[in-house]
Formats: structure tokens, sequence, C-alpha cells
């Protein structure tokens, strides 16, 4: 993507070097060649052209949409990542990155990525709006609070690379900036390793932390989540639509439109839970607005995409597993 | 002519009284030339004081705290207290009327009230600034400015929302003077293209600054009441507040720049003795820009999280607004063609409001590109370019109309000679200050940073000291200027020998403007129409 | 140059005590002071126009929220005051009539009339806002709400209480404003010669009007079939 921005760059560079070079030139020969001398006053009046002003409003208008075009093409490609895009959650909070690996790595300040890969980063901001930027990767997008916002990129070479806030947030804004690290593959296998602990101390992946969360909150009270048997007196209390599948597939609500279950739509179903009420299902859900933390939030949500419809309970780690420990899964 | 002492507008009364309850719009401007001036020194000192910590990566001149006061408090008052205001409010006053033929503005209590207006909001905003200061950015972007910052948002949101009023009287009184006190004779096609561009401004005063007021009155409110507008915990959307910020502001730019522009075409007329090249075409373009510029404020919102959809509309039609600014650009020049041309002042600050004109077009072109914004939002991309458009642009407008209309005003000629000097100080100041922040920008340097990492310590130094100079390039006038009032040489009435109702009158002009309302009778830049006589 | 000339048998501004000394007549005041209130009213429209938006987006993210804590809103009392307002407007509208015929006892009972009208407006509207901080409804600190819709009910009430506070504020100033031309008109100073004050204040008065006839059923009125 970056060398798409540089050619697209180096074509606006280059018609502005044309225009200015025009400009000045044609000012710099009218002043010196039309240069008032005694006794050499000319001025015929002239009043336009129309010919010249359809030829000088057309033909920028012209060039102008090519830079439109080219420019929305880039846009457009930024604006999609691709499906095989590995996720990285990233949680902004004045005045620090927190970020969050699947496999359960996590990190301050730093983004390990391997190279030649797709990453795809949800966002969201603990108070005010931030903005993640990686100028080498000529990429940016702005981090809300209650909201997530994606952005994702390809590193093409490995190195370390800056990592800036680029919305003004506060006292340390400028102190708000950490590092991308990208790795060879192999590389950065070992250091998913390395930095996930071992033995009791490893990191539980996202998944596995969401479905911590999913337990002390109590979700599977309304929510069900697996394909195992029922009794007759949990499933009354299964007011809630289920949860398996659900992440991709589309809802129909109560005032019968239609809906994608994207990350979006878990999450204001968490928190704002009224808003938009599954058709079929009674308005009774209380918000988690405040209860649960948006990293929590961010690994409920991974929980709840592994939940796929064949009925296994998708999880990195196997049973039998440690529980994970508690500072781990504390935001 | 008899040789008695005759009556101008400056010498009629004296008094602090006669100042501060004049209803003489030519006195007016002169108050509110003060006034802006003195705010200009205060932006202009904590700019210097911006460039000096940046002369170095660490935070060490200042606390990260000061540093986000001062560059949010510059941004306040250049853009409140100083460019809205400028050349409406002391050019506009002061000229519009001599310039149709009538003896004043509309409405001229409205127009005293203005200016007090203004002064009661720069007060407040002053107050704030001294008693803490505010550090949200002049852009004041929720949630941090409602709920974060601990700064004094809600005295600073008053002393804008008192000095919008001052805008939005100053146009009122514009579009009924400009409609209805035209001196007979004087269709609209005849007006001086000026006039076509403080109407421009006038429309969008009256249309967008209520829009802030609001905003503005909203961001109040939640600070103080936590009503949840702006506030996502609350249901509220953050994003609201920007598309309602920017639908004022944006708009504003053009506010800010439309009368240089009008400037721009009287200067380059009289200087070339020609009448403007296409002039149905450059007022035509004035109002395209007003009309256009308030269907593009999604432009500041590419990576806010607003729809790719919205954004390729608002990139088209940012691209679309260029238009009608080439335009006027190509006419300009074509204005110069076969003109008899002389390097006066004020003709060498349009020349260069043309050339820094284009190079900040331009670069808002890059901005409006999608996928470049992309990269250079939030830069220093983005600070060079809009200083472009309003120093190099704007107030090389402003300059150029207070050394075109000076002698009017003033009834004294200044030293060309020093004129000439602090416009190329000026011109290359700027350059060398703005130019590097194109490159900061590109190679990723956020806007808004107190501490940076080293490899940007080179341009940043290099623009510091730039600064220096553009400083210097702006206190040259003040002294030259103010020496002039007493020592320079009296003006005659059209000491340029320029068309328009203004110069018709004496230099400094009589209280009523005119003794006899003149009758028009010819088209604007009535210039003698010569051929070349050959030595 | 242009020719300096203008003919002017009787100085207009001799004649008349009322013509500005900007203007060449009567009617080029009238003219202008007209344009100048019509691009007030304008602005006017924009400032507003700010809060409706805000209103309109959040109506449209929690259209039953908002729905059901409308409801809360008293409808009888906002019938009432919309009937209040109607009739202000016709009062405001004889009075102009009144101004232009120079009848002076007529302008001053309308205007009376007008004002009267605007203070039982703000007067309802006194009741409503006191009804609304007993309940808890008042935005803030002491906010409490417990009913359907509530968690976006502060932001609906913030809303509520902005805009008819905000339209509440022009009402003052308008009655001010028409108690200023009722002492002046008491004093003879309208008449076919001049009734301009007058006219203004009759423009800026219905556009107030027209404001609530907006807020209403905007406000009070969604949810209700």
């Amino acid at each position: 993507m970056a060398p798409r921005v540089d050619a697209l760059y180096a074509y606006l560079i280059g018609v502005s070097i044309v225009f200015i070079a025009l400009i000045a030139a044609t000012l710099l020969y009218f002043v010196i060649r039309f240069r008032a001398r005694k006794g050499n006053e000319r001025a015929p009046q002239i009043e336009g052209s129309l010919a010249l002003e359809a030829l000088w409003s057309i033909v920028p208008f012209v060039i102008a949409m090519t830079m439109f075009v080219w420019g929305a093409k880039v846009y457009f490609a930024m604006a999609r990542p691709p499906d095989n895009a590995m996720d990285v959650f990233v949680v902004a909070k004045q005045w620090m990155w927190k970020i969050q690996h699947v496999e359960g790595n996590r990190e301050i300040d730093e983004l390990h990525v391997p190279v030649n890969q797709p990453v795809k980063l949800t966002m969201t901001s603990e108070d005010v709006i931030h903005s993640f930027y990686v100028p080498a990767f000529r990429v940016k997008a702005d981090v809300l609070p209650d909201r997530y916002t994606t952005l994702w990129f390809q590193a093409t070479k490995p190195g370390t690379y800056h990592l800036f806030c680029a919305e003004y947030c506060g006292t340390e804004h400028s102190r708000m900036v950490g590092k991308v690290i990208v790795m060879e593959p192999t590389d950065y296998q070992d250091w998913l390793k390395y930095s996930a602990g071992a033995g009791e101390k490893k990191t539980a992946s996202a998944a596995d932390l969401g479905r911590v969360v999913f337990e002390k909150q109590g979700c599977g009270t309304c929510h069900r989540a697996d394909n195992g048997p029922l009794q007759a007196a949990v499933a009354s209390s299964l007011i809630g639509p289920p949860l398996k599948g659900l992440y991709g597939s589309t809802v129909e609500l109560a005032d019968g439109s239609k809906t994608e279950a994207d990350e979006t739509y878990i999450r204001e179903s968490i928190t704002d839970p009224m808003s938009r009420i599954v058709r079929g299902y009674p308005p009774k859900m209380p918000t988690y607005r405040g209860r649960v933390s948006q990293e929590k939030l961010l690994q409920l949500i991974t929980y709840i995409k592994t939940l796929a419809t064949n009925g296994t309970n998708g999880s990195s780690t196997d049973s039998g597993q440690a529980e994970p420990k508690d500072d781990a899964a504390r935001s | 002519m008899g040789t008695q002492k005759s009556i101008d507008y400056l010498n009629v009364d004296y008094g602090i009284r006669s100042w501060l309850l004049t209803l003489d719009h030519k006195r007016i401007a002169l108050l509110y030339l003060i006034s802006i001036t003195v705010m200009f020194a205060l932006g202009g000192i904590f700019a210097m004081l911006i460039r000096l910590e940046l002369l170095t990566p660490a935070g060490d001149l200042v606390q990260s705290d000061t540093y986000n006061k001062l560059f949010t408090m510059h941004g306040i008052i250049m853009i409140f207290f100083f460019l809205v205001p400028s050349i409406p409010s002391v050019f506009g006053n002061f000229l519009l009327p001599l310039m149709i033929g009538a003896r004043d503005l509309a409405f001229p209590k409205l127009n005293l009230l203005s200016w007090y207006v203004y002064v009661l909001g720069a007060i407040f905003t002053l107050w704030a600034m001294v008693s803490g200061g505010v550090d949200t950015g002049w852009t004041f972007y929720t949630p941090y400015s409602t709920t974060a910052s601990t700064t004094n948002v809600i005295p600073t949101a008053i002393g804008v929302f008192v000095t919008g009023f001052s805008s939005i009287l100053t146009g009122v009184n514009f579009i009924a003077t400009i409609h209805r006190m035209r001196a007979p004779g004087l269709t609209w096609f005849r007006l001086p293209l000026f006039v076509w561009a403080l109407y421009a401004t006038s429309l969008i005063m009256v249309l967008g600054t209520p829009v802030l007021a609001i905003t503005i009155l909203l961001v109040g409110l939640e600070r103080a009441f936590h009503i949840g507008i702006f506030d996502p915990a609350l249901g509220g959307d953050p994003l609201l507040f920007q598309h309602l910020f920017w639908f004022y502001s944006h708009p504003a730019v053009y506010i800010m720049i439309l009368p240089s522009m009008g400037v721009v075409s009287e200067v380059i007329s009289c200087f070339a003795k020609k009448r403007i090249f296409g002039y149905n075409f450059i007022a035509a373009s004035s109002l395209a820009i007003a009309l256009f510029g308030f269907l593009v404020w999604g432009h500041h919102m590419f990576v806010s999280g607003e729809s790719v959809y919205a954004a390729m509309v608002f990139s088209v039609l940012s691209f679309a607004v260029a238009v009608p600014s080439a335009v006027k650009v190509f006419n300009w020049a074509a204005t110069l063609y076969k003109g008899t041309i002389e390097l006066s002042a004020p003709m060498l600050y349009s020349l260069g409001f043309i050339g820094l004109f284009t190079v900040g077009g331009l670069t808002g072109l890059f901005l409006a590109a999608l996928g470049l914004d992309v990269h250079v939002h939030d830069t220093y991309f983005v600070v060079a370019h809009f200083h472009y458009i309003m120093v190099g642009g704007a107030i090389m407008g402003y300059m150029a109309a207070m050394h075109f209309w000076w002698p009017k005003v003033t009834g004294r000629m200044y030293s060309q000679l020093w004129a000439k000097i602090s416009a190329l100080t000026i011109f290359l100041g700027f350059n060398l200050t703005f130019f590097p922040q194109f490159v900061l920008g590109y190679l990723g340097m956020p806007r808004r940073y107190h501490t940076y990492p080293p490899e940007f310590q080179v341009l940043n130094v290099l623009s510091t000291a730039g600064a220096s100079i553009l400083a210097l390039g702006y206190l040259i006038p003040l002294i030259y200027l103010i020496y002039s009032l007493r020592n320079g040489e009296r003006a005659p009435a059209n000491p340029w020998k320029a068309t328009g109702l203004e110069w018709t009158v004496p230099s400094p002009p009589p209280p009523e403007n005119f003794d006899v309302i003149p009758v028009v009778d010819e088209e604007p830049y009535a210039y003698p129409d010569l051929e070349v006589q050959s030595a | 140059m242009p020719d300096s000339t203008s003919v002017a048998a009787v100085d207009p501004h001799a004649a008349s005590a009322h013509l500005a000394h900007q203007f060449e007549d009567a009617e080029q005041q009238y003219e202008t002071a007209s344009l100048g209130m019509w691009l007030f009213i304008v602005q006017e429209i924009m400032f507003f126009g700010g809060l409706f938006t805000a209103y309109a987006v959040y109506r449209s993210m929690y259209p039953n929220a908002f729905a059901q804590v409308s409801r809360n809103l008293d409808v009888v009392f906002g019938t009432t005051n919309t009937l209040v307002l109607i009739g202000s407007s016709l009062t405001m509208a004889l009075a102009v009539r009144a101004a232009r015929f120079g009848t002076r006892r007529q302008l001053v009972t309308y205007l009376l009339w007008t004002m009267l009208f605007g203070t039982v407006f703000l007067g309802i509207k006194g009741m409503e806002y006191h009804h609304k901080w007993v309940e808890g409804f008042v935005p803030g600190p002491g906010f409490h709400y417990t009913g359907a819709g509530a968690e976006h009910a502060q932001l609906f009430f913030s809303l509520y209480f902005a805009m008819t506070g905000l339209h509440a504020l022009h009402m003052v100033v308008g009655i001010v404003l028409l108690a200023i031309l009722a002492v002046m008109g008491a004093r003879g100073r309208f008449g076919p010669a001049y009734s301009t004050p007058v006219e203004m204040a009759g423009l800026y008065w219905h556009f107030v009007d027209v404001i609530w006839i907006f807020l209403f059923p905007m406000l009070y009125l969604l949810g209700r079939h």
C-alpha cells in the first residue's frame, strides 16, 4: 500500500511543479516584459475570453478528477482488509497503546508482527479520541471511545518503525508513541512463544480470556454458547438469542430490519442492548457498559467469534489447562 | 480649493468619546484595526514560543501542558480574533460605503455594536488565557474538550461564541448594504471585485457562524452539565461534534481567503493599469467558492470513522472547489498581459499572494486525495498547507490592502523602499518557515507534538529560523507605517491613479464620504485603452 | 471618472426625523431594514438548525428510546402553548397593522396582548420545567429517570431543555422588545410614515413562533400515534 500512496504523491507533486512553474514563469515574464517604462504606457483593455475561461476551467477540473479517482482507489483498498488478515486488538488510552494478540500476547506501546502478512487492527479507546499512525506504512485511523475502528497493513520489510498517536489527546500526546517491530515469520513465532511465558505463567489466548469473562459475567444464564444437552430448567431461562454461529450471520431485528453481526454489533449488544432488539426476543438484557473494560470486551467478542455453528466450542487451549491467572485476565 | 485645513473623518472630532461612540464606519474600521493588531501580536508571540520550543526534539523550553495551551491559543487567536475579522472589519468597513457611493453602511449602530461584541469576546478569551489557558486545540474535539481537559474550556468557548456574533453582524450589515445602498447607476456588474468578495464572504459569515455558535454552546453545556450529547458513555456521538464543528470551520477558511482575493483583484488591476480579465468569472467564482465551501466539511474527517462513501463525496467536491480558485489565478495572470506594470509594494504583496496561494491551494489537492490524506492527515503537511493559505495567502492579501489603501485611510504616503524590503523579507521568511513543514509532514511528524524524534530536528530548525525572519518582516511595517502618520508625504485623493469611487474623495475622506452621491455610468476598472506608443 | 450629480429639490433628511443620514429616502431605509431582519432570521435558522440536526441524528439512532421518553412531556401544556403562540402571532400582526395606520391605542393594546400571550407561554413553560425538575428529569448531577428508554433519557431531555430553553430565551428577548415598542408607540412614534421597528419586531416574533411550531411536534408528538 505504501508504494501506491507514494506513487500518488509523486503524481501530485509532478502536476504541482508543472503548474507552479507555469504560473511563476508566466508572472515573471509578464512582469518583466510589460514593466512600466517612461513614455511606454500600454494597456489594451481586454475584457476576457470565453475560450480561455473554458480551457482553464475544464483542464484543471479534469486533472483534479484524475487525482480524485486515483486517491479514491487507494482509499478503497485501504478500507478492505484481505480475508487472511491476522487480527490484533488495540486499546488506546491516555497515553499508551495496549496491544492484544489473539494468541494472548500483550504489549504496551509495541506491536510485533510478521513480515508479508496482512494484519488487521481492531481498535478502541478507553477515553478520548486517539489515532493510530505508522508513517512507514502510510496508514492511519482514528481510535474512538465506544466504537471500533479498523486499519490494516502488510509490512514488506523487517525492521522497527515509528508508531505515533496522531489525534491530540492531552498532556502526553507527543509521548504516546511506540514501535512496530516487523519480524521474519520464524522470528515472530519465537517471539510469540517467548513473550507468552511458559507453563502456568503462559498467557491465555484472547478467546480463552473471553470465555472467562463470559462465565464471570454470567452471560450463559440467558445466552447459549454451545450445543451440549440441556436440562429443561436451564432451557427455559435462555431468553436471549443463542451465540453459536452468531458472528458473521445476518440478524433480523424487531423492527424488521436486518443487520450483520460484526464486532460492532456484538459490542453494541453488550453495551447498549436496548437499541436493537432481535426479533422474537424480549427487551430484557441489562447493559454491561462500565462493567466490562474495553479490553475484556474485545476478549469476549473474540470468544464469541470462535463459537462456530458446527457445535464445537472453538478454543485454542485444551481442556485441562489451568485456569488463567487472574492478573492476566485483569485489564 | 481654499487653503484652510479641510475636515476629514479623523479631525472632525476629538476625544475618546468621539471614537468609542462613533457611528462612522471609517472610525469603526480603525477601532478594529487596533484591536486585531493587538491580537495578532499576541498570537504571533505564541507562535514564536512554539517555534522556539521546536528547535530541539526534547520538550525543554516549556512543559507539555503549557505547550498544548500555546498552540491552542495561537490557533484560536489567529483564526477568530485576527483572520476572520481582518479584511472585512478593517478594509470592508472602511471601503464598502465608499466603493458603492454610500454615506455609511446600512446599520451604523450595528456596526459599532459588532466591534464591542468583538472586544467583549476578546476580553473573555484573554481572561481565559491568563487565568490558566486552554489546551484542547482550536478544534475543541470531544470528548477531550468536554470531559478530559482540565483547562478553561468554558470561558474560551464563551469568548469565541460572543465574538462569532461580531462576524454575523458584520455579514448582515454588508449584505444589506450591498443590496440596497449602491449609488445610482452602480449595477451589480459594475461593482468592484472587492465588493463581490465581501458579499460572498458575508454570505458565509451569516450562514456558517451560527452553526459554530450552537456547537460551542453545546460543548459548554456538555462540559458543565454532562448532558451527554457528545459523550459516548451517555449515548452521545463524538463524531457529531466534528460534523457540526467543521460545517462552520471549513467555510470559515473561505471567509479568511475570499476578501484577500478581492484585494488582489483591485491591486493587480491598478498596477497593471488594466481592467480585470474575466470580471464575470472572478465574480462568479467568489460565489461558487462560498457555495461549494459549505459542501466539503467532511474532508477533515477522512480518517475519523466516516463512511467510505461519504468520504468519496466529500473528496470529489473538495477537488471541485479548487477549480474556481484556479480560475482566479489564471485571470489575474491574464490581467497582467500587456499591462503597464508597476512593482509597487501592494503589487509585490499581490504577486506573492498568487504564488503562495497557488502552492497552498495545490497542496489542498494532496489532502483532498483520499488515499494520500490517510498518510498526511494530522501531520505537519496539513499545518504547512493551511499556513500557506492563511499566511502566504490571506495575510499577504491583508498587507497588500494595508499598503494600497493606507494613503486613503490616513492621508499619508509611506516609504516604498521599506515597504518593498519588508515584502521581500516576509516572502522569504515565510517560505523558509513553512516549506520544510511539508517535508516534515510527509516524513510522518504529527502536528501538535511537543516532543519529536530527533531525525526531524534539522527541518524544525530551518522552520524556526524562517519564523524569526518572518517576525522581522511583520515588525518593519509597524515602524514605517506608524512613522508615516506624522512624517509621510500627504497623500492626494488618488495617488495610484486607480479607478474606483473611493479614489474620487479626498485622502482621508470627509465624514460623510461624498458631498454629492455620485451617479455611476461606466464599467469598473475603466482604465484608458492605450496601445503602445513607439518611442 | 463618474459623474457627480444628484437632484434633491427637497432634502428628505430635513423632511423626516426618522430618515437616517445614510439613506436617500424612507423607502430605501425600510427595504434595507427589512432585508437586515430577514438576514438575521436566516442566521437564527442556522443557529437552531444545529440543534435540530443533533436532535434528528439522535432520534434516528434511538427511535424507540426517544419515543418512550417523550411521553413524559405534557402534551396538554404543549398544545396550550402552541395555541397561545398562534394567538400571539395574530395579535402581533394586528399590532403591525395598527402601527401602519397610526392608531395609537390599538397598537399599544395589541402589543400588550402579544406580550401577555408571550408571558403566558413562558409561564406554562416554567411550570413544565418545574415539573421536570421535581421528577428529576433535568440533566445534570440530579438526573434520575427509571422508565422505558432510560438509557437515552438524559440525551433526550438535554436536547429538550436546550431547544426549548433557547426558544424561551428568544421569547424573553421578544417580549422586552415589544415592551420598548409599546412605550414608543404610546408616545405616538409610529404611523404611516414610519412603522419600521414594529414591522421588524413582527418578523422576529413570527419567526420565534414558527420555531415553536417545529419544536412542538418534534419533541412532544413523536411516538404518539
